[in-house]
């Protein structure tokens, strides 16, 4: 089983920032991320909107090409990888499972597609795959199921389509870009338990993308946080949301609604975004909202440090970089 | 529709009071039955998912149901006048003054080429006699309440991010200091941090306003915390209603329990979910009896129980005093 290492990654946009001058400024939307995903984990990438978390996704699926930085898969550097190999091993989950199936084809024929374009098995095994597929993700009896269309199926069942066929071309990886966001929060829990069933079955290596830290908590090991573009936090993820170190970090988890405490102290929000900037200056991009910056948190990027074993976290103040190195 | 009509008497006067309302689109009924009260400065919530009927429910109080969506049956009294029987005038003078509604996108509903104050006067002189500079300064006060500097007031709205124009919609639904405000999902549409922003603001709001509000969400960990009673729809009913206290720790309803578990917790243990099997179902042929039986854990074989949760509707019974649920099991088992 291979791993996905990502190293350095970054993905910079080119943008009109002068209205009338004309000028061409870059938005950093993925900045120096590094991550591994391992066969039989769950990671999960969290963040707000326009975090950059999807661009991550979309660039493991080579939908593409990073600005620098590199991915390996196993020993194989597939950074400018497009073959059909490299996709079949390495799948995405979309978030809308009504626009991701063809209304006016039938399940069967969504999932025989990926079956015969990898020639994953000869084509008459190709009827028995699929059933075992739709079977393996929940969608019974079978032979009922592939005969019909999408619209005849429900949210949940449709998102089920969209992992089978996925699950297809036996991929070691897959990305779940949120994939429960769209559904009805009666039918989340299913996705998100069929998605810890595949890991320990067929130990794939999972990338959840969420903003829902409850549900990246009930289905990951690991967490990464992700704010403007950066990697702010990451580790084992009962750890850091236990005791999380960055600012950010602790400023989401305190606005979570919790109805186990139901007298909730009021939090002090700092209005800001957590969108990637444009021509980013050096210094934390926190630094605006943070209530506990110092100077030099405007003037220099802070790296990330594991600074309790496990868990790293880019913070001036409370995971600072050891002194030999500075 | 309550079983009796005896139920613990409200200590506040009742602002609205909504009696068996049905609400059909075609031949489609989405809401079928639903009893509601909000009282002064309460904050009553109503959970559901898509298509459960809860902003139906809130377009019938606010009387804005567009065509083929009517009501079919039932009334909707504010502070005891029948709203159904008001003329278009009447009705235009009691939205905004008496009752004010905040939608999940309205913060795509601002004029995007009208400045932010020109947008308010604009609403508070369509219902009263003010001069523009009055409305202006009282535009101003507004905005600060919820946190946006009153210069703003010359911004357009594309200068603003999604939360403030959130937030300055808000502004604008308090303009003319309305009894009741109607919140129809207010943050689904903004990030969590953003969320808790607002929400504490009109938390704030309530309390210096003494408005009365009606939540509308799917998220019921958020009424869970922020509303004083909540009210649980499933396929066009009200099937449980409660305050939220007795809500979180008893939760009587199997639905309501579903709904439960179906929110992983963010702190303390960790405990296998299950949700709840199946889907809702679709209101063209809605499963006879209870609504929820198909999907009921509580779905029983065994007669006479199979035959009344298959053929016998469920009318909501008050378990404890202010606990509705209807459900022909609880309290029973």
């Amino acid at each position: 089983m291979s791993t996905l290492e990502v190293e350095g990654l970054t993905k910079q946009f080119p943008v009109a920032s002068g209205f009338l001058t004309g000028k061409r400024g870059r938005v950093h939307a993925v900045d120096d991320v590094s991550f591994t995903l391992r066969p039989g984990r769950i990671t999960a990438l969290v963040g707000e909107s326009g975090s950059g978390k999807s661009t991550v996704a979309r660039l493991l699926v080579r939908l593409y090409d990073p600005t620098s930085g590199t991915i390996r898969l196993g020993d194989r550097d597939v950074t400018k990888e497009r073959a059909r190999s490299y996709r079949s091993q390495v799948q995405m989950i979309f978030q809308d499972p009504f626009g991701s199936l063809n209304p006016a084809k039938t399940i069967h024929h969504h999932i025989a597609r990926p079956l015969l374009i990898h020639d994953v098995v000869p084509r008459h095994e190709v009827d028995a795959r699929v059933h075992e597929l739709l079977e393996t993700v929940g969608l019974v009896p079978p032979e009922q199921v592939a005969a019909k269309y999408p619209h005849q199926l429900s949210g949940g069942q449709r998102q089920r389509v969209a992992i089978a066929r996925t699950l297809a071309v036996e991929p070691v990886v897959l990305l779940a870009d949120e994939p429960t966001s769209m559904l009805d929060v009666s039918i989340r829990i299913g996705i998100l338990n069929l998605m810890l069933r595949l890991k320990e079955e067929r130990q794939i290596a999972f990338l959840y993308v969420t903003h829902d830290l409850a549900s990246a908590r009930y289905v990951a090991d690991d967490i990464l946080v992700m704010y403007a573009g950066q990697i702010v936090e990451h580790g084992p993820v009962e750890q850091v949301l236990a005791e999380p170190l960055h600012p950010y970090t602790q400023l989401l988890l305190s606005a979570v609604p919790d109805p186990r405490a139901r007298e909730h102290e009021t939090i002090a929000v700092r209005a800001g975004r957590a969108a990637a900037a444009i021509d980013p200056k050096p210094g934390c991009r926190f630094v605006g909202r943070c209530p506990i910056a110092i100077p030099v948190c405007s003037q220099v990027t802070p790296p990330l440090v594991e600074a309790t074993p496990l868990q790293s976290a880019r913070c001036h103040v409370n995971a600072p970089a050891p002194e030999a190195i500075q | 529709m309550i079983e009796t009509m005896e139920r613990t008497t409200p200590a506040v006067e009742t602002l609205m009071e909504v009696r068996g309302l049905q609400v059909d689109y075609g031949r489609v009924r989405a809401v079928d039955g639903v009893d509601l009260d909000i009282r002064a400065g309460e904050v009553v919530g109503l959970a559901g998912e898509s298509g459960s009927g809860k902003s139906t429910v809130a377009n019938a109080v606010m009387q804005i149901l567009r065509p083929p969506a009517h009501i079919a049956g039932g009334t909707v009294r504010f502070r005891g006048q029948d709203l159904t029987q008001l003329d278009a005038e009447a009705l235009r003078r009691h939205r905004w003054r008496n009752v004010s509604m905040v939608f999940q996108s309205a913060m795509n509903a601002l004029n995007p080429v009208m400045r932010v104050g020109d947008q308010f006067v604009d609403t508070m002189r369509a219902h009263e006699k003010i001069d523009r500079k009055h409305a202006l300064g009282r535009a101003g006060e507004l905005l600060e309440t919820v946190g946006i500097d009153k210069k703003r007031l010359r911004a357009y709205p594309h200068e603003l991010s999604g939360g403030m124009r959130q937030r300055v919609i808000i502004a604008m639904a308090l303009a003319l200091d309305p009894e009741l405000l109607i919140l129809d999902e207010p943050t689904t549409a903004l990030d969590v941090v953003v969320q808790r922003e607002i929400l504490q603001q009109l938390d704030a709001l309530k309390r210096d306003f003494g408005f009365a509000t009606l939540f509308i969400t799917h998220d019921l960990s958020l009424l869970l915390e922020f509303a004083d009673r909540i009210n649980i729809m499933y396929a066009g009913e009200i099937v449980e209603s409660a305050s939220s206290e007795a809500l979180f720790t008893a939760p009587q309803h199997p639905y309501t329990r579903g709904l439960m578990e179906s929110f992983p917790p963010l702190r303390g243990p960790k405990v296998k979910l299950v949700g709840i099997p199946g889907s809702p179902p679709d209101l063209v042929a809605p499963p006879s009896g209870c609504r929820f039986h198909p999907r009921c854990p509580l779905h029983t074989a065994e007669e006479p129980e199979r035959r009344r949760q298959e053929e016998e509707r469920p009318l909501l019974r008050e378990l404890a005093p202010g606990h509705l649920v209807a459900c022909h099991l609880a309290g029973r088992t």
